[in-house]
């Protein structure tokens, strides 16, 4: 998250191809939670493409108001905290974009999304990127990226990983990989299963979907 | 029970009345109300497939006149802001219906009516309501309509209280649902204000057991009190501070003795004395404990998810930042059970200094929230975004 108040999505603007992604990903039709919904990018996305039964959980009072306000169904709320009161299988598809990074609990979060979706999509910026690397072995000093843009006394980025972290994370879940996409300079690669070395070094972003198996 | 023979009627001075003959309202308390009359006022056309009746729950101290001037006080309607011909609940669009609830003082049924046998005035005698009650009553007005299922019930403080009632107990006739700085069940400290409030209006010699209504007296001290202390709770600290201060009231120096010296003073002793020419003191009695029983939860083995069950009605929680009697902890508490009951649910806490007395006021992201929200539950119901042009 470049400003820890702006909203995840207001942040992917510019990337639009993040969003539209992941849409391409939802069934038509089915009933799906965006987690960190931001200003409502992706779940009026959602509305108007996939015609879905969409809701968000947003952080932001200001991101709730918008969307509320363009007559999506949104809720303030913390992932963190706030995940447990949704029912058992109340969802097809959950989708966390741009969020787990932001979360104190990267793990409960996930869990608890397991347990209220059968499918999750998850988004996140890739730490294991070579300029993200190269930074921290030339300079060293914390990676100021495009996606990672605010200082590390500033970020609401506090617990960032690699793609290859994350999937070690969603093995120790239980959790499948049921394909990734990768993101670099604005183009889009789908791999089938998990990301390679190669991946993790090339991806600016992943985009996980993940089944239970 | 039995559908009730209705026999609408007209009286100039309350707005519409609509009396239901010969029927008997079963209420909570075990006890039955028979030939309930229910004062009402309508704005808009309800159209022919009678899905465009909006339903707006009043407040504590409120009555019909939501959109049109009170014939008794002059006042223009408490939500005129919000509800008229291309304002966000749109006339043109909407048929808007409020009631009075039944034990209230502006012509529905209530401790000043009559007992059918003859007896004289109600008075204490009226049997003690329930929030659930008000709703049952309002469905036969709904029923009189012929009206299957409201587009959209809403209503703010004790209003809320009743959106959630009809949307936990009625939710096949209630498609969406907007209860704005309410709560599905009244805290201690609200129960703690009002009982202040009835205990100042029993008090006052004039009450005489609430049996009031015969001589010339009536318990304006103790309702006047009981006012004071509720408009507090109305309004923030921040509001109280800046609109009133420590300023003196009509004097340079303090008197030393129990006038008005401040004045905040001053203006709640306004609010009583002008909120006594308004409204009865046995109402008032009635309405406040009907607040303090609710408990939506508690009506549903303690589990307050299980209330909204398998709802399809698509709800609009509102809260204010400021509120303290409704404070947003409360509205989260309904959500986090919405959510729990995987209701569509939309939830906004909106920044406000002004109190609870908010949802009253021209609150722009109050107004801009509920827009967007009525606009999409319109489009799900399919209904036409405006009316046909009238300038043929």
């Amino acid at each position: 998250m470049i400003d820890p108040k702006a909203s995840a999505h207001g942040n992917l603007a510019s990337s639009r191809i993040d969003l539209q992604l992941i849409a391409n990903r939802v069934e038509p039709g089915t009933k799906v939670l965006d987690i960190g919904c931001g200003n409502g990018a992706l779940l009026d996305l959602l509305v108007s493409d996939r015609q879905v039964d969409a809701r968000g959980l947003e952080l932001s009072q200001k991101g709730v108001n918008a969307c509320v306000t363009r007559g999506l169904s949104v809720v303030q709320g913390n992932a963190d905290t706030d995940l447990s009161y949704y029912p058992d299988n109340g969802f097809d598809t959950v989708i966390l974009s741009q969020t787990l990074q932001a979360t104190q609990k990267p793990l409960e979060v996930l869990s608890e999304m397991a347990r209220i979706g059968e499918r999750l999509i998850v988004s996140i910026p890739n730490f294991g990127h070579w300029r993200v690397r190269l930074d921290l072995l030339l300079k060293g000093r914390m990676p100021i990226t495009g996606s990672l843009a605010a200082s590390w006394y500033e970020t609401a980025n506090i617990h960032l990983c690699t793609l290859r972290d994350f999937t070690d994370l969603v093995d120790q879940i239980g959790l499948q990989v049921e394909s990734c996409i990768t993101l670099s300079n604005g183009r889009a690669r789908e791999i089938s299963g998990k990301p390679s070395a190669r991946h993790n070094l090339l991806a600016q972003q992943g985009v996980f979907v993940l089944s239970r198996g | 029970m039995d559908r009730p023979v209705s026999e609408a009627q007209t009286k100039a001075d309350l707005g519409e009345t609509v009396l239901f003959k010969g029927a008997a309202l079963k209420l909570d308390c075990g006890a039955a109300l028979e030939d309930i009359e229910i004062a009402f006022r309508t704005y808009g056309q309800l159209n022919a497939e009678k899905t465009n009746a909006i339903l707006i729950c009043h407040a504590l101290t409120m009555d019909q006149h939501a959109a049109s001037e009170n014939p008794l006080s002059g006042k223009p309607g408490w939500w005129i802001d919000l509800i008229g011909a291309g304002k966000i609940i749109d006339t043109d669009r909407y048929f808007v219906i409020c009631s009075n609830v039944i034990g209230g003082c502006a012509g529905s049924t209530g401790p000043q009516s009559l007992k059918p046998d003859g007896s004289g005035p109600y008075g204490t005698d009226f049997p003690v309501l329930t929030i659930a009650d008000m709703v049952r009553a309002q469905g036969l007005l709904i029923d009189h309509f012929g009206i299957d299922s409201l587009f959209c019930v809403l209503g703010g403080s004790m209003g809320g209280m009743q959106a959630l009632e009809w949307a936990a107990t009625h939710p096949e006739r209630v498609f969406s649902a907007v209860p704005i700085a309410a709560s599905t069940r009244h805290s201690s400290q609200n129960i703690a204000f009002h009982e202040v409030g009835r205990q100042a209006i029993i008090a006052d010699p004039h009450f005489q057991g609430g049996r009031y209504y015969d001589g010339d007296e009536r318990p304006r001290k103790g309702l006047g009190v009981a006012r004071m202390a509720a408009h507090i709770t109305y309004l923030s600290e921040t509001t109280l501070q800046q609109k009133f201060g420590r300023n003196l009231q009509d004097r340079e120096a303090v008197s030393y003795g129990f006038d008005a010296d401040f004045q905040i003073e001053s203006y709640l002793r306004h609010q009583g004395m002008t909120f006594v020419e308004r409204f009865d003191a046995n109402s008032y009695l009635y309405i406040t404990r009907a607040m303090d029983y609710f408990d939506l939860a508690a009506d549903h083995g303690g589990n307050l998810a299980a209330a909204f069950e398998g709802t399809k009605t698509r709800f609009c929680v509102m809260s204010f930042t400021s509120d303290w009697l409704f404070p947003t902890s409360e509205s989260v508490q309904t959500v986090r059970a919405l959510n729990a009951a995987g209701a569509n649910v939309s939830f906004v806490e909106i920044e406000s200094d002004k109190g609870h007395d908010a949802f009253l006021l021209d609150e722009p992201e109050m107004h801009a929230t509920l827009d967007g929200f009525l606009k999409s539950a319109a489009q799900a119901r399919g209904l036409n975004a405006t009316k046909e042009a009238k300038d043929d």
